[in-house]
């Protein structure tokens, strides 16, 4: 992105002001070098989101932001309903709750390293992951849909689970306010046989070693120690929140003239939070939540039961299950007053900061722990709300390195099978169903997730905790 | 994998930052919604390397032709994931509002195929279906994955 016209405030805050049909400014969160490497459509995006009706304060970018489905991936924007505010089903995304949860194993990186080929083994024969796999569960439409309303209190009903795990998912596992009945037969068809799946693209499942711990203070209070092991697993609400995105989407788009709503971009489908299609939408994405959520709890279970093939006895708990494809219902201080936000975070994750009354008792003085995605031969970061981020972007931080070339690029410069061998020597085992996938999937095809980290941390927007890296990636 | 080209038409994709675009190109309407469901196929795996004679029935109907691009590929979407096929060939009939297409297809088996990435939806991202001076026809839009 040239960066003629953006107002430089600070080291990471560039300001494009009001102008034309924006009602708010836009807001960028990176380093100069990173928004020189951003697609000269974030910035057309993350200006058409500031015309939305309702809109408050900003339309915000976060570091890793690049060119998304009307808003850029990476984006966050508030909405008051009584200001005339929208719901986008383009600002949440077609993957519902996509996020990232991350277990504690309490295994040092040498008993790893002394099993891994065959912990890689387990974990692939256990998890089934990409296009064409299939899970061992069934639900029919009744079980769907009190699966809907559940999330993952569901699953740990079911037995995928202990009753702990929940304390540290967001909204305690069960997101409320889903309208199960406001789902499609289409949809639901689309997942009965896809709970405790990881998916394909960009989706993954890690075993990762923490290999920097930059503050111990809040590390320990993670359970997360140097050259000790975590899990990470990266899915959502797969086929179910792929067919919800599609046909609300649609019906956004063309409903909008009739709300008098002027789309800059039909990508940018919106209706009135408080219209019809607003409030089905919004029952219908809450119970794409739960099943993301039910769907991550399921996977925990099948990676706990791999682990206790090798490692017996290990009890994986939960760091923390963050989402970053959502809209959320949350107070914030604007301008001193409290106001009931709808909060879209697309590509971005919650960051609430420490004494918010919705963390876990155990997170209530540090903040919440933000989970940054990254690539199989890179790193993924772990990062801490801050008091600050409810001013600077509605609590809220990034999701992941971002990428910076296209699949259609990626595959012209690399092979899967050589990406494969060359991380097995540096010592990064890779499990997965497709060499095509690796190679669009390749790290170079993504930004720089330290240099993504550091900004979110330069900016305020979230605190450097720990970084991680992997050991072994099962490839969706 | 490079683009196929054939005597009705021929397929494409195109970059996108996150995602891939598809494109079908062709002498007819009906011929180049054929072509994109090619590109869309090849997302997944390359179409000249199936075969199967399972067949799928689609309908569609919507206001402009730029919104039944998008429907029709949404419903190719659906029929994968629900039934499990992957198609390799499409005859559509179509006059811009109304579609009526037969896909044939096989079997997505992970343990025979080798299946790349899962398009989640068709989005209205670069959507265009245009008629070109040289009457060409040109049905785009990007797919996420």
């Amino acid at each position: 992105m040239d960066t003629t016209g953006l107002q430089r405030i600070s080291e990471c805050e560039w300001r494009i002001p009001a102008s034309g049909k924006m009602r708010v400014p836009a807001v960028i969160y990176a380093t100069e070098a990173l928004i020189v490497d951003m697609d000269e459509k974030v910035r057309e995006q993350i200006v058409n989101v500031a015309t939305l009706p309702g809109i408050v304060s900003a339309a915000y970018c976060m570091p890793d932001a690049h060119w998304g489905y009307g808003f850029p991936i990476g984006g966050v924007a508030a909405f008051d309903p009584d200001e005339g505010g929208v719901i986008s089903a383009g600002g949440v995304g077609f993957d519902v709750s996509c996020g990232v949860r991350t277990l504690y194993t309490g295994l040092t990186v040498a008993e790893i390293e002394a099993k891994k080929a065959e912990l890689a083994d387990a974990l692939f024969r256990s998890v089934p992951a990409g296009l064409g796999s299939r899970g061992s569960i069934h639900l029919d439409v009744k079980a769907m849909r009190v699966m809907l309303d559940g999330g993952a209190r569901w699953a740990v009903d079911q037995g995928f689970g202990r009753e702990e795990d929940l304390e540290f998912v967001e909204e305690r596992g069960r997101m409320a306010g889903a309208r199960p009945d406001k789902v499609s037969d289409q949809a639901i068809k689309r997942q009965q046989d896809e709970m405790g799946t990881l998916g394909s693209g960009n989706h993954y499942l890690e075993v990762q070693r923490v290999a920097e711990v930059y503050d111990e203070d809040t590390a320990r209070v993670f359970r997360l120690a140097r050259d000790e092991a975590v899990v990470s697993i990266h899915c959502g609400s797969r086929g179910l929140g792929h067919q919800i995105g599609t046909e609300y989407l649609r019906e956004m788009a063309v409903s909008a003239a009739r709300y008098g709503i002027d789309l800059p971009d039909r990508e940018l489908a919106c209706a009135p939070i408080a219209s019809e299609v607003g409030q089905s939408y919004l029952g219908a994405m809450r119970a794409a939540i739960n099943c993301a959520l039910a769907n991550r709890q399921i996977i925990t279970h099948l990676v706990r039961e791999a682990f206790a093939s090798v490692f017996p006895g290990v009890e994986l708990p939960l760091v923390f299950d963050v989402s970053h494809n959502t809209c959320k219902v949350e107070r914030h201080n604007v301008d001193g007053k409290p106001r009931a936000l709808y909060v879209h975070r697309k590509g971005a994750t919650r960051a609430f900061g420490p004494g918010h009354a919705e963390l876990p008792a155990a997170y209530r003085e540090t903040g919440q722990p933000v989970i940054i995605g990254g690539t199989m031969g890179t790193a993924s970061h772990v990062l801490v709300g801050t008091g600050e981020s409810e001013a600077l972007a509605f609590s809220s931080s990034c999701h992941g390195a971002g990428r910076s070339m296209s699949r259609h690029e990626a595959l012209k410069r690399w092979q899967g099978k050589q990406i494969v061998e060359g991380l097995a020597e540096q010592g990064v085992i890779i499990r997965s169903r497709s060499y095509r996938g690796v190679a669009e999937e390749a790290p170079g095809a993504y930004k720089d997730v330290d240099a993504v980290a550091e900004a979110a941390h330069a900016s305020g927007l979230s605190r450097r905790v720990a970084k991680l890296t992997p050991l072994v990636c099962i490839k969706g | 994998m490079e683009p196929q080209t054939l005597l009705s038409g021929r397929w494409e994709h195109f970059p996108h930052g996150a995602d891939i675009g598809v494109r079908g190109i062709a002498p007819t309407l009906a011929g180049a919604f054929e072509q994109a469901a090619l590109a869309l196929t090849a997302i997944v795996i390359d179409p000249a390397d199936l075969d199967g004679d399972e067949q799928v029935e689609i309908d569609c109907e919507a206001p402009d032709a730029e919104l039944l691009l998008v429907d029709w590929l949404n419903a190719i979407v659906y029929e994968m994931a629900t039934r499990r096929l992957i198609f390799g060939r499409f005859e559509v009939e179509t006059d811009g509002n109304r579609l009526r297409a037969k896909a044939f297809g096989r079997p997505m088996d992970a343990d025979q195929l080798e299946l790349a990435v899962e398009p989640k939806g068709a989005t209205y991202t670069a959507l265009s279906v245009a008629r070109g001076e040289d009457g060409v026809w040109t049905a785009q839009c990007v797919v996420d994955v």
